[in-house]
């Protein structure tokens, strides 16, 4: 590695022409400009971080590198030669795989069949028999333990990943993009990823990795590029650009992102959540829980700890099998009208899915929960909707064209902004939020918690489920869940490593003895990496 | 990550290696066998009549029709796609291949072309009906619901229109014969279903071409990441879906002797049912053409069961329905998942 920016990008004579580059790409979509005049160089064997907010240009970048979008100009090359037409197919899929945020797998055939979509053979009837066993030792060689014969619609997010990766090495791609593939991974399965992109690294395969945590990019990446209003910033080695340095690169300004100011709870608060021993078969287990008026709780856990089920089960979606939820004094009965006519407010997971309504307008999507109150007997007085909808935009930092614009045409932070402007539009007693910054840019994510924060200045308290270090830190105490139950609560003031260490259930002794015998039995297939995963974040931080 | 030695599935070769089908798709392919033979028992207990060849034979002779459009729209729908169009083909087809042929005295277009021509030409507008509705969904992008649903009402106005509303009955010996011909002591157009059925379940579960069926129907954007060429796989499909349609239309012609001038209407609603029934799903993707078999074989055996059991004429539509509801539920419980 010569650490040369130089030499990647002006090609010099003696070095090794770049695994993948791009020169100069413009790429328009009508109006605005996607990318003008970008070029990266990855140098192969690297692992090449591309960072930027949402809409500064990466996923056109991505797609024009795959080449399912032809650059209005520029060039692309692999190795060194021009890029193959953008009718060649094949061509393409053997210089670059891309592991997309959306699964390219398709969920009602096999894992195996999955492997070898539309090269089941070479001629003549596809052998089962056999295609399962070249699947098996397919992903025996790259160590993914799944079954082949399994549907690929049952695997779970990082198993699809794996089985994606797997199946671009088949091909023989040597190039290898990473769409946010941390974005819906938890703690452990992060860390799992990151061992096997080493050791892809170390045997000569090249990454291009994007992520909004930039914590992962100094953790795996050689080089990093930032992106930023479709224009390239900068190409740095990730041991020479500091942290701040990056987040004013992507921002424009200096913001220290990890700084948050303190804040206190007035110790007379009363109660404004509190759960009495909440159970859930197969999610959690005896919970109790206590959030006062204008309190942030953090909840933390792996992807199996049960924590985004108790966080649906306060916001009404799942139903408890026993215990009851209490709004104040009252208790909250099933369901989400219940909840929300409690005072609950909630940002569920996945925003596509239960949070927005695509093809509806902001303004529509923001005072769904309110619209009686627009206009007399179920009538929805249009104007008066607009400016209730204009003030939110104005107030959450809502980035779109119009409050008329369909909440489908914003980017993941401002989409993400106009759930939380409607949660928060009833003005609940209560806020849940589960993952509020996932897939989200640094700017948004700021305004986002700085809206939860205001939010629970004014008295509302606030429970918040995340696998984000930089959310958690908003709270005033975290809590930390393991298999279902509660196992640790951090007050203000936890470092890094005693989060991580709670979550992957290896924490201090005192605590392990009360979850051993869960630990061991369903922690055990993981426990090896699991280690390993917090002794590298430990060494990190 | 070594951490799978659970003894991988390359070491125990097995001794049998057969051609073998995903084994979760043979589950749910063997789902409704056990609703069939129930079935069959309940049929042999009202009436003894219900086991003799002859009913048997009538029994499938009667869906051999229906068994076509289901193998068309099973593939259709695998391919995430949809045909409403088929029942009307299957008048239009035989329709105008009749017309063209026979006197204009017989309600012919005055043509009078060689009858050797009629089958060709009644495969060749299923054909071109099914290229049509391929190009206006896949070309201008249009919904296949309305696109089809517009097309089974244009296509049932153009019978209706040639043939001035009348049934045509003068019909050329050639087309008949399909319907009504014996070979080796089975009516030919249970033949002509069986191999199709068994070229559609080769094609689709062991070849390339018909597995891009699935992909396509189960993730178009990752079939076509996969260098699968989605629309011409798809134009394909509704193409065959029309040829196979203009085919049942024949089989009916022949087997009632005349072309009805409502030939075939109605028929898509069965169709649909007998392929959900059958486990293939609305969503795309999902189900395999034996499972649609059954699913067939399941409604012909209600209806003649009730006929037999002498539920008047009256009641029997309403039945029926009813039964295809409770089937739905069923094969709801028993699959476990919600459809579409």
């Amino acid at each position: 590695m010569t650490g040369v920016l130089s030499d990647a990008v002006g090609g010099g004579a003696a070095a090794p022409p770049p695994a993948v580059s791009a020169q100069e790409i413009t790429k328009r979509f009508g109006a605005t400009t996607a990318l003008s005049g970008v070029s990266v160089a990855v140098r192969p064997g690297e692992t090449h971080a591309l960072v930027g907010r949402n809409g500064a240009g990466k996923s056109t970048l991505v797609s024009v590198l795959t080449g399912l979008q032809r650059a209005d100009e520029g060039t692309v090359s692999f190795g060194g030669e021009p890029a193959p037409a953008p009718s060649d197919r094949d061509g393409w899929r053997r210089r670059v795989a891309c592991v997309y945020q959306r699964s390219t797998i398709i969920p009602t055939l096999s894992v195996a069949e999955n492997l070898f979509l539309n090269r089941q053979t070479a001629r003549g009837p596809i052998r089962w028999g056999g295609l399962r066993r070249r699947a098996a030792s397919l992903l025996e060689e790259y160590g993914v333990a799944v079954n082949p014969a399994a549907m690929a619609g049952d695997l779970n997010v990082e198993q699809r990943q794996l089985v994606e990766i797997a199946r671009a090495l088949s091909l023989g791609t040597r190039f290898i993009i990473l769409d946010e593939p941390t974005a819906r991974l938890d703690a452990t399965a992060i860390e799992r990823l990151f061992v096997r992109m080493r050791s892809l690294s170390a045997s000569g395969v090249t990454m291009l990795f994007i992520s909004h945590h930039l914590r992962e990019v100094y953790e795996v990446c050689d080089t990093v590029t930032v992106l930023r209003d479709a224009r390239w910033v900068l190409t740095e080695p990730v041991s020479a650009v500091g942290h701040s340095a990056l987040v004013a690169a992507m921002t424009g300004e200096a913001v220290g992102l990890t700084d948050v100011a303190p804040r206190t709870v007035p110790s007379s608060a009363q109660p404004a959540l509190s759960l009495r021993s909440l159970t859930l078969a197969d999610a959690y287990t005896g919970i109790d829980l206590e959030v006062r008026a204008g309190e942030i709780v953090g909840v933390t856990g792996s992807g199996s700890s049960g924590k985004v089920s108790l966080a649906e089960t306060v916001g009404g979606l799942r139903r408890a099998d026993s215990g009851t939820v209490s709004v104040g004094t009252s208790v909250v009965g099933a369901g989400v009208p219940a909840a929300l006519k409690a005072g609950i407010g909630l940002v569920p997971e996945d925003r596509h899915r239960e949070g927005l309504v695509p093809l509806l307008s902001v303004a529509e999507n923001a005072t769904l929960p309110i619209a009686s109150q627009l206009g007399p007997a179920g009538v929805v007085v249009p104007r008066r909707r607009t400016a209730v909808a204009s003030e939110m935009v104005k107030k959450y930092d809502i980035r779109a064209e119009s409050p008329a614009a369909p909440v489908s045409s914003l980017s993941g932070g401002n989409a993400q902004k106009v759930v939380l402007a409607r949660a928060l539009s009833t003005s609940p007693a209560v806020l849940v939020l589960i993952n509020p910054t996932a897939g989200v840019d640094v700017r948004s994510k700021e305004s986002l918690l700085g809206a939860v924060r205001s939010a629970a200045d004014q008295g509302t308290g606030v429970l918040m489920v995340s696998d984000e270090l930089d959310d958690l830190r908003h709270c005033d105490r975290v809590l930390v869940m393991f298999h279902g139950q509660v196992t640790a609560t951090l007050p203000r003031g936890w470092d890094d490593a005693e989060v991580v260490a709670a979550v992957e259930g290896v924490a201090s002794a005192d605590e392990a003895t009360s979850n051993a015998e869960e630990g061991v039995a369903v922690g055990g297939d993981q426990g090896s990496s699991a280690g390993k995963g917090v002794s590298s974040e430990g060494a990190e931080s | 990550m070594s951490g799978t030695t659970t003894a991988p599935p390359v070491a125990d070769a097995p001794p049998a290696r057969r051609l073998r089908g995903p084994a979760l798709a043979r589950m749910r392919d063997l789902a409704l066998v056990p609703a069939i033979i129930v079935l069959v028992l309940v049929g042999a207990l009202i009436d003894p009549v219900f086991l003799s060849s002859a009913n048997i034979i009538n029994v499938l002779q009667q869906q051999t029709e229906l068994s076509l459009l289901v193998l068309a729209e099973a593939i259709i729908l695998i391919g995430g796609r949809f045909d409403l169009s088929l029942e009307s083909t299957v008048g239009l087809a035989p329709a105008l291949a009749v017309a063209l042929v026979i006197p204009a005295a017989s309600n012919g277009l005055g043509t009078e072309w060689s009858s050797a021509l009629a089958i060709p030409i009644c495969l060749l507008v299923g054909v071109l009906i099914g290229a049509f509705n391929g190009v206006l969904i896949l070309r201008f992008g249009l919904s296949a619901f309305i696109v089809t649903l517009g097309m089974l009402i244009v296509l049932r106005g153009l019978q209706i229109g040639i043939t001035g509303g009348q049934n045509l009955f003068e019909l050329p010996s050639s087309v008949l014969y399909l319907g009504n011909a014996q070979w080796f002591g089975l009516p030919a157009s249970i033949w002509i279903c069986g191999i199709l059925f068994a070229i559609g379940i080769a094609v689709l579960g062991w070849f390339r071409h018909g597995r891009a069926v699935y992909a396509i129907g189960g993730n178009r954007d990752a079939a076509r990441a996969a260098g699968i060429r989605a629309d011409r796989v798809i134009f394909v499909v509704f193409i065959v879906g029309g040829l196979l349609a203009a085919l049942a239309g024949l089989l009916m012609t022949g087997r009632l002797g005349s072309v009805a001038s409502a030939q075939g209407s109605g028929m898509i609603f069965t169709v649909f049912a007998a392929a959900v029934i059958g486990g293939v799903s609305m969503e795309g993707g999902k189900g395999t053409l034996f499972g649609a078999l059954c699913g067939v074989i399941v409604l012909g055996l209600i209806n003649n069961i009730l006929t037999l059991a002498g539920v008047s004429a009256q009641w029997i539509q309403a039945i029926y329905g009813l039964i295809i509801l409770v089937a739905l539920m069923l094969a709801r419980v028993t699959t476990g998942k919600a459809q579409d």
